[in-house]
């Protein structure tokens, strides 16, 4: 019997994570952001929760669901980011005044270790070397290693209970496609999540409609899907606006 | 007075002061060599892609996968599903791909990238730079910074030549914490075009209406006149 996959609701998909859960958020920028899945975690209100992302947002108008928000929720006990500040000094994101007054834990993570580090716990790999960060704040006190006459750093795998992501596509079997930049870090945090949520922009397709050489996440990684439905009930991804200098 | 023609950016030296932001990017963009593989950071880097490079096949690289990017597009015209490492909607050039975040940054670390292009808060006679700490904040961003930094074949760097409270930010050594020593080797600010040489920075170029004397006043490191074009 075919298993199901399809969910009505983005609460439906994520009733069941439980305080102190660890759960990854896809996206960059706002391509491959769940907005409706944060909005859902927004309302269900898990606590104590271990938030993986590129950013906790925040730093740009429109605000979306983000991060920052279930920090102010009061649902968050760490995040695992490469920003935990935004690039420009003066701005201020949601998120930095609770982590300046040590009510939330931060692990600041370069982009390409976050990256690495959640391929190689979907990966089967428990920890890797690199050259990023060496000789930096980040490195200090932490284990090395000379191989062929450079210095690296060990890194750990990054495994999650959930993944967030969106996608552009998805079949019955749970197969998605992605389109353009919307790709980053989706297909790494759905190999490295327990449970994979995923909120589907077009109509969820019967299996096999996706061609097998266009899939980019396999269905072995995808538990649930949602539809997003169309505006103002579904969040979809809205143009920047642009700030004053 | 007469005006200069339309897109015209080369203007006496009694109307115009230095670069712009994109004049910055336009006079960096010079430097890449033809068949180059070229990453942009957030800021003004992005602006490289604005900018006419000719017959030279250049390859922009986004941190977020987008290989193969173009100019960044007019609000109407834009793809919401694609933007650069700063999230603006930019363009796709024939020969583009897009990988996820595990290839792009396996592109970074394994030498692929020609030129890394990122904005900084200072940069040291050394070639040291720091773009991910301010002194005073607890977090930080880095972003892709630290594994650009340390992987790709060369950095440049873009800034803004003094702080809004006019302090320098090309130093003998830096102040903040750095993002990776040792590594700059060309700088575009507002005032010109630098190249750390240990002691301090050679003037490769200065922008228009800039004097030497100017340039060495607002810079904290010993400025030489070698190789000034």
């Amino acid at each position: 019997m075919a298993r199901n996959k399809i969910l009505d609701s983005f609460a439906a998909a994520i009733a069941d994570i439980p305080d102190g859960a660890t759960v990854a958020f896809g996206g960059f920028a706002g391509p491959g952001t769940p907005y409706n899945l944060t909005k859902a975690l927004l309302e269900q209100g898990a606590k104590r929760l271990t938030c993986i992302a590129n950013t906790t947002g925040g730093a740009h108008q429109p605000r979306m669901p983000d991060i920052g928000m279930l920090v102010e929720n009061g649902q968050v006990a760490k995040v695992v980011c490469s920003f935990t500040a935004a690039t420009r000094p003066t701005d201020v994101l949601p998120f930095t005044p609770y982590y300046e007054r040590g009510e939330v834990e931060a692990e600041l993570v370069p982009q390409g270790t976050l990256a690495e580090r959640l391929r190689a716990a979907g990966a089967g790999i428990p920890a890797f070397y690199t050259p990023t960060a060496v000789g930096t704040e980040l490195a200090e006190g932490r284990e090395t290693r000379v191989i062929n006459g450079r210095e690296y750093l060990l890194e750990y795998a990054l495994p999650c209970d959930y993944a967030f992501i969106r996608a552009w596509r998805a079949d019955a079997a749970g197969n998605l496609q992605f389109r353009l930049a919307q790709r980053n870090f989706c297909p790494l945090m759905a190999m490295a999540a327990k449970t994979v949520v995923v909120e589907v922009e077009e109509d969820i397709l019967p299996a096999g409609a996706i061609d097998p050489d266009q899939v980019h996440v396999s269905g072995i990684f995808v538990q649930r899907l949602v539809k997003i439905p169309p505006a103002p009930e579904g969040l979809w991804t809205v143009r920047r606006q642009e700030r004053a200098r | 007075m007469d005006r200069p023609p339309a897109g015209a950016r080369t203007m006496s030296s009694t109307e115009t002061k230095g670069w712009d932001r994109q004049q910055m990017a336009d006079r960096l963009a010079r430097e890449f060599q033809d068949g180059w593989i070229v990453n942009l950071g957030v800021g003004i880097p992005t602006l490289c892609s604005n900018t006419d490079i000719g017959d030279r096949d250049i390859l922009y690289h986004a941190e977020n996968g987008v290989i193969g990017y173009g100019p960044v597009l007019p609000a109407g015209q834009e793809d919401l599903h694609l933007v650069n490492a700063g999230g603006q909607n930019v363009s796709l050039n024939p020969g583009a791909a897009i990988v996820h975040h595990a290839d792009s940054f396996g592109i970074i670390r394994s030498g692929r990238i020609d030129v890394t292009v990122m904005g900084a808060y200072e940069v040291s006679a050394g070639g040291d730079f720091a773009n991910w700490k301010v002194g005073s904040a607890k977090g930080g961003g880095i972003g892709g910074a630290m594994d650009l930094a340390a992987c790709a074949r060369r950095v440049f760097i873009i800034l803004e030549h003094n702080t809004r409270k006019g302090e320098p930010r090309l130093l003998r050594h830096c102040t903040l914490p750095v993002t990776a020593r040792g590594v700059v080797t060309l700088v575009a600010t507002n005032l010109g075009l630098f190249a750390p040489n240990g002691d301090g920075f050679a003037v490769r170029e200065l922008a228009p209406g800039i004097s030497f004397e100017e340039a060495r006043a607002k810079t904290g490191a010993p400025l030489t006149e070698e190789g000034r074009a």
